[in-house]
Formats: structure tokens, C-alpha cells, sequence
């Protein structure tokens, strides 16, 4: 079945962080969203329901990597690729695109590539980059409905480059200027930071900026982000975002630093903390004997 | 006579009533009351305001007693009433309803710093035909590998059995650690 849902309960770097976890194959559409002037009560605040339009973009995945998006509008074929990066001129691309209209976008670029136009590279790094483009594009996008229907791919004829999403999420998230979302993400700067299990894994293939290495090498249990932030001299809108990259890409992890968890409890209970019921494991093999017989 | 208690607790139309109501021996005690808001009105026709009430007897010396919270936050001053003395708790998530995962995570931690009880998630409605799979919801709720995350149909009764046994199994393996 589907996953559906919306931008504004699910961002797409939560579904991007979802589809690179589970190592999904499939294609993920962003529907227009459309107000029904209907309301509805979610988690105790009203806002109006929305419906799903047409689509809006469309992004494929295998095994957990990214390998094509879609905007709508976009044609999206190899020759208005290369021709909005510059490799094709625009009286190139319209001559290529009257001569080789049945071409596949495979076939196009092996002749591209013979023909001396352009270089496997280029291929490879305009495909990339428009891909990238769509998604970082959609990574703004708050309210839209969404579905992911799994093992439906792209037409084979497309170029398919995969892209490791764990760098797109990383980057994505340098590009959410949304404060708000930020703030709501981690709202305690008091909270600290630990790697999660096989560090070393994770961080293979990872390009991280001067600034995200500097956190990371303070990432330790005892140490606050507060604490981090101001031993970078970073702000909390930078060390929000750096944090917020980090973790959704599965290289750190919150944790409550040592002390903190007595506060928290403290904070929450009004009363002193009950005492656990004391039950004996007699008691409930007796529990599990009847629940069995029910 | 001796008596035990676990809560059953989750957000607004998780299924919480009607997992009590599947495996309750007794006609639920039930403090619904009709709901007033338009917008939750469309979602189910009554809603629980204090708590619902389910038992379990096993013997004379013996019951377990189920109670349900209140999903909407308004009524949360219940929840620590609620939670004093639970031998565990079991978190309903709507598994069709992605808008209502960040309130469920919420709920999981509020009740977490209750108490450091054993706990599992039930991943209900998992009939719906937009349920979400236990997996994902997994990595959505961010739910560490070693917490129990159950497919449920809430109005099933093994269904329900089968999350309270898991839950008890949970409660057996940290009396032994």
C-alpha cells in the first residue's frame, strides 16, 4: 500500500530520511494543494483540510538513493538539461531536439558523447544537478499531499544517476531558512549530542562543511549544543541548522546530557516520581497465562 | 486481593476504546461524552474525557485492570493520575494518519518521564487501506530499534492480545536484566 500523507505533518526531509533508512525503491509524488474549505481538529488546533491536485513533482528511488525527479513544467529531457547548464547552446539544443525527436535520452547522449558535444562527465554532473535542483527545490514546499508508491520507476529510456541522499538531506537542510521549523525540531539547546551506532560507517562518503566538522568534533554526551554553539561562536540559528542536518542524515543523535534527565522529570512531575509497582515475575507469568486463554 | 495496571494511551482516535473494548471482560466504564467540535465531530461521534476503564480478572487474588487516556491534550492533567503505579503502557498510534505521528512521539516521551515502566507501540488500523507499515513507522515516530513496535487492529481481540503479551513479555525480560 501507498504511504500518503502531507508536507505539513511530514516534511520532505522526514520522507527523504524515511526512504534512505528503509532503502526504498519507488517514486514519491507531490500533489498541488488544494483548500476545501472544510476544517478540520488536528492534535487540538483547527486548520482547513486539503485535497490533492495534480501533481506537482514526481522523484524516483532505488534502494534507498535518489535517481530522478520531475518538476511539472519541466520537460526534464538530457537536451533541455545540458541546454539550461550551459553545454548546449540555444540553437544547438533546437536543432538536436527537430533531428532526434524519437531519440531516447540514452541513445541521445552516447551520440552527444561521440559527436564530441559533450563529455560523459557533463552528462553525469547536468542529470545530477537537475536532480538535485528538483529536490532542493520541493525541500521548501510545507503543506502539499504526498504519495509514495513503491516499485513504480521512471521510464527506462531516462538517464538515471543515483545521488546518496544522506549529502541531498544535509544540504537540503542548509536551505531551510525556516526558522520556525527549526526551533520546533530542537527546541532545548540544552539537550547534547552523540554519534549514533557504526560512526565510522555512516560518515564514509560524507562531504561535510568546516562548520558541521567543527560541531561534530565537539559531539560528546556531556557536551550541550548551548555548549558547542558558543565554543564555535556560532548562533543558535547556525547551530540549529548544522544540528538539524546532522541528525536527519543519521550521523548524530540527541541525547539528554548527564543531570539533565533528573530536570526533565522534575519539570514533568508534580508530584514526586511514583515508585514502580513492585509485581512479582510470578504475578505476571499469571497475567500472560490468562491473556493466552482469553 | 492483588491488582495491576497497565495504561493504554495515544492521541486523539488512535483506537485507544476500542482496544480496551476488544479484550475487557467487562462492559467498558466508559466516560465518553458527545463531542462538541465540528472538525472532531467528523472523526468519531463521542470522545473520552477522563478515561476509559477495562478488567482482566485472572483470578480471586488476582486482575488486571486497562485504562485508556484521553487523546486530546485539553484533558492531559489526567495522564500523571493516570500513569501512577502502571506496570507498563502501550502507545496507540493511527497508522493512516501521518498528522497525528508528532503528537503520538509527544505522548511516548510525556510518558516516558512518568515513569521508567516498560512500554510497546501498537501501530493500529493496520486494516485502513492508507496505513502506513510498522516499519516506517518506526523511523517516522523514531523509535529506538530495541522498543517494540506491533501491527494492530484494534478491534480484533488477538490482535489486542497479541500487544498486551508482547507488552508482559517486555515487563518479564526487565525484571530479569
Amino acid at each position: 500500500m501507498p504511504l500518503k500523507g502531507e508536507l505539513r505533518d511530514f516534511s520532505t526531509t522526514q520522507l527523504l530520511n524515511l526512504i534512505n533508512l528503509a532503502g526504498k525503491t519507488g517514486t514519491l509524488t507531490i500533489f498541488k494543494a488544494n483548500k476545501s474549505g472544510e476544517f478540520e481538529e488536528v492534535n487540538g488546533k483547527k486548520r482547513e483540510k486539503i485535497t490533492a491536485g495534480p501533481e506537482r513533482a514526481k522523484v524516483s528511488f532505488r534502494t534507498g538513493k535518489l535517481i530522478y525527479a520531475m518538476m511539472d513544467g519541466q520537460d526534464g529531457n538530457l537536451v533541455s538539461v545540458l541546454n539550461k547548464a550551459g553545454k548546449l547552446t540555444d540553437e544547438q539544443a533546437r536543432i538536436i531536439r527537430e533531428r532526434a525527436k524519437n531519440t531516447t535520452d540514452k541513445a541521445l547522449a552516447l551520440l552527444l558523447i561521440n559527436a564530441n558535444y559533450v563529455s560523459q562527465n557533463d552528462v553525469v554532473s547536468c542529470i545530477q544537478q537537475h536532480t538535485l535542483d528538483v529536490v532542493y527545490n520541493l525541500l521548501s514546499w510545507n503543506q502539499e499531499p504526498f504519495r509514495f508508491d513503491d516499485d513504480v520507476l521512471p521510464d527506462n529510456n531516462r538517464i538515471q544517476v543515483p545521488i546518496d541522499l544522506e549529502n541531498v538531506i544535509i544540504e537540503g537542510a542548509r536551505r531551510i531558512r525556516e526558522i520556525e521549523e527549526l526551533n520546533q525540531h530542537l527546541p532545548n539547546l540544552d539537550m547534547a549530542l552523540k554519534f549514533p551506532e557504526n560512526p565510522k560507517e555512516k560518515f564514509k562518503g560524507i562531504h561535510l562543511s568546516v562548520e558541521e566538522w567543527r560541531v561534530v568534533s565537539f559531539v560528546n554526551p556531556k557536551n550541550s549544543i548551548r555548549q558547542i554553539a558558543k565554543a564555535n561562536n556560532m548562533s543558535e540559528i547556525e547551530i540549529r541548522r548544522i544540528v538539524y542536518g546532522l541528525e536527519q542524515a543519521g550521523l548524530v543523535e540527541l541525547v539528554k546530557p548527564p543531570g539533565m534527565e533528573q530536570s526533565v522529570a522534575a519539570k514533568t512531575a508534580r508530584r514526586p516520581a511514583p515508585a514502580k509497582p513492585q509485581v512479582q515475575k510470578v504475578v505476571v507469568n499469571r497475567l500472560i497465562d490468562k491473556i493466552r486463554s482469553i | 486481593m492483588q491488582t495491576v495496571k497497565m495504561v493504554i494511551t495515544g492521541p486523539f482516535s488512535a483506537g485507544k476504546t476500542e482496544f480496551i473494548r476488544s479484550i475487557s471482560e467487562i462492559e467498558v466504564v466508559s466516560t465518553e461524552r458527545e463531542i462538541t467540535t465540528p472538525a472532531e465531530k467528523r472523526q468519531k461521534d463521542v470522545t473520552t474525557v477522563a478515561m476509559d476503564f477495562g478488567r482482566i480478572t485472572v483470578d480471586d487474588d488476582l486482575v488486571l485492570y486497562l485504562f485508556g487516556t484521553p487523546g486530546q491534550r485539553r484533558f492531559d492533567f489526567m495522564w500523571e493520575i493516570l500513569a501512577e503505579g502502571m506496570l507498563g503502557f502501550v502507545v496507540m498510534v493511527d497508522s493512516s494518519k501521518p498528522e497525528t505521528f508528532r503528537e503520538a512521539k509527544s505522548i511516548l516521551e510525556t510518558f516516558r518521564a512518568y515513569a521508567p515502566t516498560p512500554y510497546v507501540v501498537a501501530a493500529n488500523k493496520q486494516d485502513h487501506p492508507d496505513a502506513w507499515s510498522a516499519e516506517d513507522l518506526r523511523i517516522a515516530l523514531r523509535i529506538e530499534e530495541g522498543v517494540k513496535l506491533l501491527p494492530c487492529v484494534a478491534k480484533d481481540k488477538e490482535s489486542v492480545k497479541n500487544v498486551l503479551l508482547e507488552l508482559l513479555y517486555s515487563i518479564l525480560e526487565e525484571m530479569d536484566t
